[in-house]
């Protein structure tokens, strides 16, 4: 095992430089959840009604908040390891693959880096919480970087696990979009479950992502209760920490098959 | 006898229905720098594959200082450097932060990396360009910077993939320079993969590797001199009805490679002068010379080291 802390932390670092130098990916990676908020939130503003009554009445803009966030941290997370297609091609994934580090570690260290991205992507869109009117409160953010740790190494788990399995960055995007944009579309970000159809209401609680969204808005309205809830906040935060849990488990578990296995 | 460097048994592999490699069995002695010589697509990658651990071979046993590649991966790791055929750096990083990166993967860290990397560095007269990043150097220097990353733990043994892969002779030459300076310094042992003569030749022991088999293998002099002392070219437009002629006058043997005939023979001045009282108008050109490499590989596989690009194509 002492291979494998200056291992982790090696990879932790350089996904952290590269997203630094990259301007393109740090502009892009705030002003477009930037602007599907703004874009969304003011279109929708006079149409948006709650299905179930609140105390005080909620904006679009309000309640599309913890969505983007975890649009944010869907994105940047699964999107730190598309570099994956093309470094399992060209030598770089090789030269770490005949290094003698764990297979477990090389995916911690990939995983953790992007979460990093993830989270402080999402905090850097809390600067804008007074805007919808929301405090910040000490527990709350806590409990909303928490929430953004464990969506964050769910799916760069998940990124890694497709990336690994995929020839060509173009497949990745196809299978994101098929993947990425339906579990966020249906995790109660764009519209609460409450109010949609039956059968839609139970494809959203099936997937993961809702609670995720459901920790983020029960934590921003912390300590008071928040308008909507898919499921208490502690159930929340487990569905979300086993879906990590498992993701790291189907990451691991993929990367330590052979590189050049039967095909 | 000390333990091979590498001992290779029996190895086979494939791909589906396709055969990598059949029954190929060498073996790499301490120190000695190694060309495994043959086309691409002729087996060398997927041997290469099967000894760095990244892939299980179909038959066959694979092990490196007497450690198997399948049962004992991590072990063979440590001993292990590799140089693929593309550089393996992060074009965005600087030569410092790449090496330092491919370090802590090797467990190494603090001053023991930092003062390794700077022994390298100094060593391949790299000391300037430390703070640059890969995308800016040239194709030599990156090669260059990508040797130091499969040298930084010191490695035992080093397998070199076609190292030299788009190199102008210049930075090749200059290359080569690098490689047999850390064979003195450090004794490592070299195994090579090259389609190239001029790099099989230098090696200690050469293996001809074609279509999945291992052809022919020892000191590449000895490999020259089992085919004679001279070998006689000649070049004809009807190669099979020569070879026939040659046969039913003088009792000769001829080869027919591409779209010339070959023969080995002590003597081929007076082979040639024979042949050209006979033969002389049928005969386009000839040639005689001291065999080749490429002799040896044509030798044992009846057709050219290099093959037209239309073949190239067809090999994939």
């Amino acid at each position: 095992m002492t291979l494998s802390a200056p291992a982790v932390a090696a990879l932790w670092k350089r996904e952290i430089i590269k997203f630094a130098r990259d301007r393109s990916r740090l502009i892009g990676a705030l002003a477009q959840p930037l602007g599907f908020w703004l874009l969304l939130g003011l279109g929708f503003q006079r149409t948006f009604q709650m299905p179930v009554a609140t105390a005080t009445e909620v904006g679009y803009m309000e309640f599309l908040f913890p969505g983007i966030i975890a649009l944010i941290l869907l994105f940047t997370a699964i999107f730190s390891t598309i570099s994956t297609v093309e470094e399992r091609k060209s030598g770089f994934l090789q030269a770490a693959l005949v290094a003698p580090t764990p297979r477990t570690a090389l995916v911690l260290g990939n995983t953790l880096g992007g979460t990093t991205l993830a989270v402080v992507q999402a905090a850097l869109f809390l600067l804008l919480l007074p805007l919808i009117g929301l405090p910040f409160h000490l527990v709350g953010l806590l409990l909303v970087l928490l929430t953004s740790l464990l969506t964050g190494l769910a799916f760069t788990a998940l990124g890694v696990l497709i990336a690994w399995r995929m020839e060509t960055t173009r497949g990745f995007h196809a299978i994101m979009n098929l993947v990425l944009l339906p579990m966020w579309f249906l995790s109660g970000s764009f519209f609460p479950a409450e109010g949609a159809a039956p059968l839609l209401r139970w494809v959203m609680y099936l997937n993961p992502v809702t609670y995720a969204v459901s920790a983020l808005r029960q934590a921003l309205y912390w300590p008071a209760a928040a308008p909507v809830a898919a499921a208490p906040l502690w159930v929340c935060l487990l569905v979300s920490a086993a879906f990590a849990v498992v993701m790291l488990a189907l990451a691991v578990a993929t990367v330590r098959r052979p590189l050049f296995g039967a095909r | 006898m000390a333990v091979p460097a590498v001992d290779i048994r029996d190895l086979t592999h494939r791909y589906g229905a396709h055969e990598a490699l059949h029954a190929v069995t060498l073996t790499v002695a301490p120190g000695h720098l190694y060309g495994l010589l043959g086309p691409n697509g002729g087996g060398k990658t997927t041997l290469f594959r099967i000894l760095s651990t990244l892939l299980r071979p179909t038959g066959g046993v694979a092990r490196v200082f007497g450690l198997d590649t399948v049962a004992e991966p991590d072990r063979v790791r440590r001993r292990l450097g590799v140089v693929f055929q593309q550089p393996a750096l992060d074009d965005e990083l600087t030569v410092t932060e790449n090496l330092r990166f491919h370090g802590a993967l090797y467990g190494l860290s603090g001053t023991r990396l930092r003062e390794r990397i700077e022994t390298l560095l100094t060593l391949f007269g790299l000391a300037d360009r430390r703070r640059d990043r890969i995308k800016t150097l040239s194709g030599g220097l990156q090669r260059r910077v990508d040797l130091i990353r499969s040298l930084l733990h010191q490695p035992d043994l080093l397998l070199l993939d076609e190292p030299t892969t788009g190199l102008d002779p210049v930075a090749r030459r200059a290359f080569w320079q690098l490689l047999h300076r850390i064979r003195r310094q450090e004794g490592t042992t070299m195994l090579l993969a090259t389609h190239l003569l001029d790099e099989a030749d230098p090696c200690d022991a050469v293996g001809i590797i074609d279509r999945g088999r291992l052809v022919a293998q020892g000191a590449p002099e000895a490999l020259k001199a089992a085919l004679g002392g001279e070998t006689l070219w000649i070049e004809t437009s009807d190669p099979a009805d020569l070879r026939d002629r040659l046969h039913a006058q003088f009792g000769l043997e001829a080869r027919i490679i591409g779209s010339a005939l070959q023969l080995a023979s002590p003597d081929a001045p007076a082979l040639l002068s024979r042949i050209y009282e006979a033969f002389g108008d049928r005969i386009d050109r000839a040639m005689i010379r001291k065999p080749t490499l490429e002799d040896v590989f044509m030798t044992h596989t009846g057709h050219r080291l290099d093959p037209a690009p239309a073949d190239a194509m067809l090999e994939g």
